[in-house]
Order: C-alpha cells, then sequence, then structure tokens
C-alpha cells in the first residue's frame, strides 16, 4: 500500500525555520563588511578581495535559500501568518545581503580611498547599520517562539520591544549618517569628484542597510496584528 | 434453509477471510494516521506508539465497539425486507466486505486518501439499493450517518481549537510557562481517562452488566469514570513530576522544556486516540463479518437475537495487530518523519479533540472516519494559530476523496454481490 494515503500530507513545512536560516546567511554578509572595509583602509586589497569573496559566496547562499523558500509558499498553504508578508520579508533580508555585496563591490571595483580623517567616523557608521541588521536578526529569530505561543501573550509584548530597540538604533545611523555626510562635505573640495560622488553612494547604500532593517522589524509587527 | 447448511461453513470462511484482510488493512494503514502524530511530535518512540496501538486498539474493540458493529451489521440495512431473502443479506454483506477490500488496495496503490468507513458504508448501501430494491437501505439511518462525516470533522475541530486555546491561555502565554504546565496538565489527563471510562461503562460494558443482573445510572457511572480520571491524572502527575528542567535545551527555543512536559501527555491522548480508533474502525471489518456469522447460524432467520461470538471480536483485533506488525510500523515510521512540525502542545490538543469526538460517535454507534476527523482536529489546531503549515490543497482531496469513495465502494460492492450469487447458482 502506497504511503501518501496518510494524514502527514496535510502538514506543509513551517516557513519559520527557513526565513530564519536566510536571515543568518544575510547576516554572515554583514558581518564581513566590517573586515572587508578594515582591510581597504589598510590599503590591503589582497585581503579585500578575499574578503569580497567571501562576501560573495554567502550573498550566493542567501540567493539560493530564497529560491528555495519560495518555492515551498504554494498559495494552497494555510498558515498563522499572511504569505505575503513573509514574501516581503525575505525580500527585504536578500536586499540586506545585496546591498552588502554592492557596498563591497564598488569599493572593491574602484579601489575606492576613504580618506584617512574618515576612517574611525566611517567605520563607526557601518558597525552601527550592522548592528541594526543584527536587531532585526533577533527579532526574526523570535518566530519560532512566537508560532509555539500562537502568536499572543508575553512573546508578543517582548518581540514588539525588540522592534522598538531595532527602530531606536535606526535612528543612529540617521544621526551618525547626517554626520559623516557633514565631514565629507567639508573636505569634498580637495577629492575627486567622481570619488566623492561614489563616496556619497556608499555612505548611502550604508545608510540602507539599516533601512532595509527597519523594513524588516516593521514586517514582523505586522505579522502580531491580529 | 438447506442453502445455509450446505454452504454455511464456506461462507463463513470467506466472510473470516476477508474480514480479516479488511483488519489488517486498517491495522496496516488507518492505525498509523491516529498514531502517526504521536511519534511525529517525538512523544513516544515507534515502538512504544506500536505497543500502545495494539492494547488500546484492542481494548477500544472490544469494549467500546458493539455499538459502530452492530450499525454495519443491521443498521445500514431494512432488516424486513431480508427477512424472505437472507441469502441476499450475506451475499451482499461478502460483496461489501470484499469492494471495501479492493477499493483500499486500488485508492493506497494510488495513493488517494480514502477512508475504510466510507468504503465499507457506501458498499452496503449500493448492494442494498439497487442489488435488492430502494427500499432494502435504512435511508433514515443513512443519513445519520452521513450527516457525522461532516459533523465529527467540525466537531473535532471546534473541540482541538478550544483545547489549544486554553493551553495558551494558561501555561504558554503565562510568565513561567514550565511550571504552570506541570500544574495544569494532569488536568488534561482527567479528561482522557475520564472519556474513556465513560464510554466503556455506559456502552461497552452494558451487555456484561446485563448478563450479571447489574446496571449502573449515569450518575454513577459517571463518578465511576471521574474516579478512573483521577487515578489517570495521579499517575500522569507522577510521570511528570520525572521531567526536570533542562536549561541548556532553551538557547534555541525558550518552549524546548514545555513540550517535554506535554511529551508525556501525550503517551496519554495516544491511549485515547488508539482506544477511540478502535472503537469505530474495526467494525468496519467486523460488522459484515458479524452478519453472515449470525445469519448462517441462526440458518437464515434474521430476527434471531444473537450474541456476537467472541471469536469475531477478536479477529478483528487480531487482524489490527496483524496489520500494525506486520506493515504499520512502516507506514508509522513514515508519517512520523513527516510530521515533525506539530510539536507536543498541538499534537495533544488534535489527539484530544479528534479522540473525544471518535469515541463520543462508537458510543452513539456511529461509524465515522478516523483520518477525517483528525484532519479536522488538526485543522482547529491550525485556526488557532498553532502550525507552521497546512496544505489546503490536500485537506480538500482529503474530503473530496470521500464523495468518490461512495460510489465506488457501492459499484464494486454490486458487481461483487452479482458474482456471488451467480456462482452460488442463485
Amino acid at each position: 500500500m502506497a504511503l501518501s494515503n496518510s494524514i502527514s500530507n496535510i502538514f506543509g513545512v513551517s516557513p519559520v525555520k527557513p526565513l530564519q536560516n536566510h536571515m543568518s546567511a544575510a547576516i554572515q554578509c554583514v558581518d564581513l563588511l566590517d573586515a572587508f572595509l578594515r582591510a581597504t583602509f589598510e590599503g590591503n586589497w589582497d585581503e579585500a578581495t578575499a574578503v569580497f569573496e567571501q562576501i560573495s559566496t554567502e550573498e550566493q547562499s542567501a540567493d539560493d535559500l530564497k529560491k528555495q523558500f519560495r518555492m515551498h509558499m504554494p498559495k494552497s498553504l494555510f498558515m498563522p501568518v499572511s504569505r505575503g508578508d513573509l514574501l516581503s520579508i525575505i525580500t527585504q533580508q536578500d536586499n540586506i545581503a545585496n546591498l552588502t555585496k554592492d557596498i563591497s563591490g564598488i569599493i572593491l571595483g574602484r579601489k575606492m580611498a576613504i580618506p584617512d580623517k574618515l576612517h574611525n567616523d566611517f567605520i563607526g557608521f557601518a558597525e552601527s547599520s550592522a548592528e541594526t541588521c543584527r536587531a532585526a536578526h533577533s527579532a526574526i529569530n523570535e518566530l519560532d517562539e512566537l508560532l509555539e505561543t500562537g502568536f499572543a501573550g508575553s512573546e508578543v509584548k517582548f518581540v514588539k520591544k525588540l522592534i522598538r530597540d531595532l527602530a531606536a538604533q535606526e535612528q543612529k545611523v540617521d544621526k551618525k549618517e547626517q554626520k559623516l555626510r557633514k565631514k565629507l562635505f567639508n573636505i569634498e573640495a580637495d577629492l575627486s569628484p567622481i570619488d566623492v560622488i561614489f563616496m556619497y553612494n556608499i555612505i548611502d547604500q550604508i545608510g540602507g542597510l539599516a533601512d532595509t532593517a527597519e523594513l524588516i522589524g516593521n514586517q514582523v509587527e505586522l505579522l502580531l496584528a491580529k | 434453509m438447506e442453502f445455509f447448511t450446505e454452504y454455511g461453513p464456506t461462507l463463513i470462511v470467506i466472510a473470516a477471510l476477508v474480514g480479516f484482510f479488511m483488519a489488517w488493512g486498517v491495522g496496516a494503514n488507518d492505525v498509523a494516521n491516529a498514531m502517526g502524530t504521536s511519534v511525529g511530535s517525538k512523544a513516544l518512540t515507534l515502538k512504544q506508539a506500536i505497543l500502545i496501538a495494539m492494547v488500546f486498539e484492542f481494548a477500544g474493540a472490544y469494549l467500546a465497539g458493539g455499538e459502530v458493529t452492530s450499525t454495519i451489521r443491521k443498521g445500514i440495512v431494512d432488516s424486513a425486507i431480508f427477512v424472505e431473502r437472507p441469502n441476499d443479506l450475506v451475499f451482499g454483506m461478502l460483496s461489501a466486505l470484499l469492494a471495501a477490500g479492493t477499493w483500499l488496495m486500488i485508492a493506497s496503490f494510488m495513493g488517494w486518501p480514502v477512508s475504510t468507513t466510507h468504503s465499507i458504508v457506501g458498499a452496503i448501501v449500493g448492494f442494498a439499493a439497487i442489488g435488492v430494491s430502494v427500499d432494502a437501505v435504512n435511508w433514515s439511518k443513512v443519513s445519520t450517518i452521513v450527516a457525522s462525516w461532516v459533523v465529527s470533522p467540525v466537531m473535532a475541530g471546534t473541540l482541538s481549537f478550544l483545547l489549544f486555546r486554553s493551553v495558551q491561555r494558561l501555561i504558554l502565554l503565562q510568565d513561567d510557562p514550565f511550571t504552570k504546565a506541570k500544574r495544569y496538565i494532569p488536568i488534561y489527563m482527567f479528561f482522557v481517562g475520564f472519556l474513556i471510562a465513560m464510554v466503556t461503562l455506559l456502552k461497552g460494558l452494558k451487555h456484561v452488566f446485563k448478563d450479571n443482573g447489574m446496571s449502573l445510572s449515569f450518575l454513577e457511572s459517571a463518578g465511576i469514570a471521574s474516579l478512573v480520571g483521577i487515578v489517570v491524572a495521579i499517575i500522569g502527575s507522577y510521570l511528570l513530576s520525572r521531567v526536570k528542567r533542562d536549561l541548556s535545551l532553551e538557547t534555541d527555543n525558550r518552549f524546548a522544556n514545555v513540550e517535554r512536559v506535554f511529551a508525556v501527555l501525550m503517551i496519554f491522548t495516544a491511549c485515547a486516540m488508539a482506544f477511540a480508533h478502535g472503537s469505530n474502525d474495526v467494525a468496519n471489518a467486523v460488522g459484515p463479518l458479524a452478519a453472515v456469522v449470525s445469519i448462517v447460524n441462526s440458518g437464515g432467520d434474521i430476527a434471531a437475537k444473537s450474541v456476537m461470538p467472541s471469536w469475531i471480536l477478536l479477529l478483528g483485533g487480531g487482524g489490527i495487530v496483524v496489520g500494525l506488525a506486520t506493515y504499520g510500523f512502516k507506514v508509522m515510521g513514515t508519517i512520523g518523519r513527516k510530521i515533525t512540525e506539530l510539536t507536543p502542545s498541538r499534537g495533544f490538543a488534535a489527539e484530544l479533540g479528534a479522540a473525544a469526538t471518535v469515541v463520543i460517535a462508537s458510543g452513539t454507534g456511529l461509524p465515522i472516519s478516523t483520518t477525517h476527523t483528525l484532519v479536522g482536529a488538526v485543522l482547529g489546531v491550525g485556526l488557532a494559530r498553532g502550525i507552521g503549515a497546512l496544505n489546503l490543497r490536500m485537506v480538500g482531496s482529503i474530503f473530496l476523496s470521500w464523495l468518490v469513495t461512495l460510489p465506488a465502494g457501492a459499484g464494486l460492492c454490486i458487481i461483487f454481490f452479482y458474482i456471488f450469487k451467480a456462482s452460488f447458482g442463485q
């Protein structure tokens, strides 16, 4: 007798674990950004290339995880959270990986030398932005606990607090971004205009990491809404 | 009637063989559906589940299976029509067994999720309505049965929904769910014990009491059942006290230890599920066999009040055990591996909701599908936002399958009916 004649067929694969795995892969990219920037500041382009390769690999694996996730999301699934919300969360998570790869890719491609005066602010700004992404990661990591409680009670309060912290962190990143832009503005006349344009571009994208993380937080908050 | 003196033993042997085959099929496939949730949520190992299934399926069939068996045996057809033609009833019941068995084989081979209950009821209605006459079917009873197929998943779903909500309210949403779980879970254990004892006392042991000149009022039964429930809860509390909190498990999921507590509860609901399944589904194999045996033994007198020989129930229970031992463990293992997303706190709610529904249906003599009831129960937990993902398309095909099973079972049964008639020269 065939085995498909069974109750097990009504259970789909829970979206929580795959979503968390994808987020972990995206965070791996972000975690490498610091090492990459430091290598470029020292002018060690071999090291920077090696780190960029790692970022690329992680970005690729995040891409694969995203594809698999989508493949397992047929419309006929009945889930405690909306399919649309989950799909937009994974898109945002994927953006984190993509942005990180773009940032490092542009810096590496142009062998961009960030002026020494800006190094500290730049690292601080990037680290702060990465921290926002990690805060989004912790919110995503709470999804299995949320599922366990059926999206109710003190667990919801806990996750809401995580999301508030995430928003506060994003505000800090905004402040640092303003400061960095101002410093760059003060010295931009001495630099090559094309380099400066790309520097602003990079700053924009690093800030974009934090914005994306905040978007993920907002999406998780939507999951909590009854 | 000389027909029965001539062919009686042959007919009984055929019926017993086919009945045993049906029971084997129930044990091989159906029990796995009923118990797979326990294995999947890792509350029980495969061996423990098989052991529980063997003991409680048998107990359920023997202690609480009588009502459903008698419905299958004589509730669906109108006996009055067959008084003049008992041969047709015997051929019909034989064909029904054979048709249901064949249909289950085909369906399982093709991977269609069909129900034993629906096959056998469809088959009996088929031969009676078309092979004999439309009036030969007790239509009011049949419509009650069909209605119960709609009501039972809904009821199980509602019960599971409420059970899971109560678990949320009392345990999962509290500040210290581990301690709360240990405090409140014995209450659910009490319900399990109470439920099984109550059905056994009210329905299963009725005949035993009658023979001994004893009788229990509803309140007396409730009292005894409560005592049983309390004993079960005490045993459960002892088992719970042995579950110690292991903080190393909580790094990944803070509810890991709470689930270990629920796993203990699931041992009890698994027993209830096996009992409920035995009380309802064994009748599918045993009911037609019992009808054949009683007609043959009374020499064609349908009206004769005959006690069902105990070997028939033993054969049914035995068939299930053999089915489990030869094939069921494989199926159960596969199902268990596939439903890992169901944690004990969910699995228990689904099982208890389904078991309660099935046991109540068994008590009222309604043959329902355990698998469909369990599907309803799982959906109930899902509606309480408790399950990661449910495949609604599959749920649809399960419920569609029973619409197909009725005419299929009926059609096959009619064919076999005429073959039997022809080969016995009628």
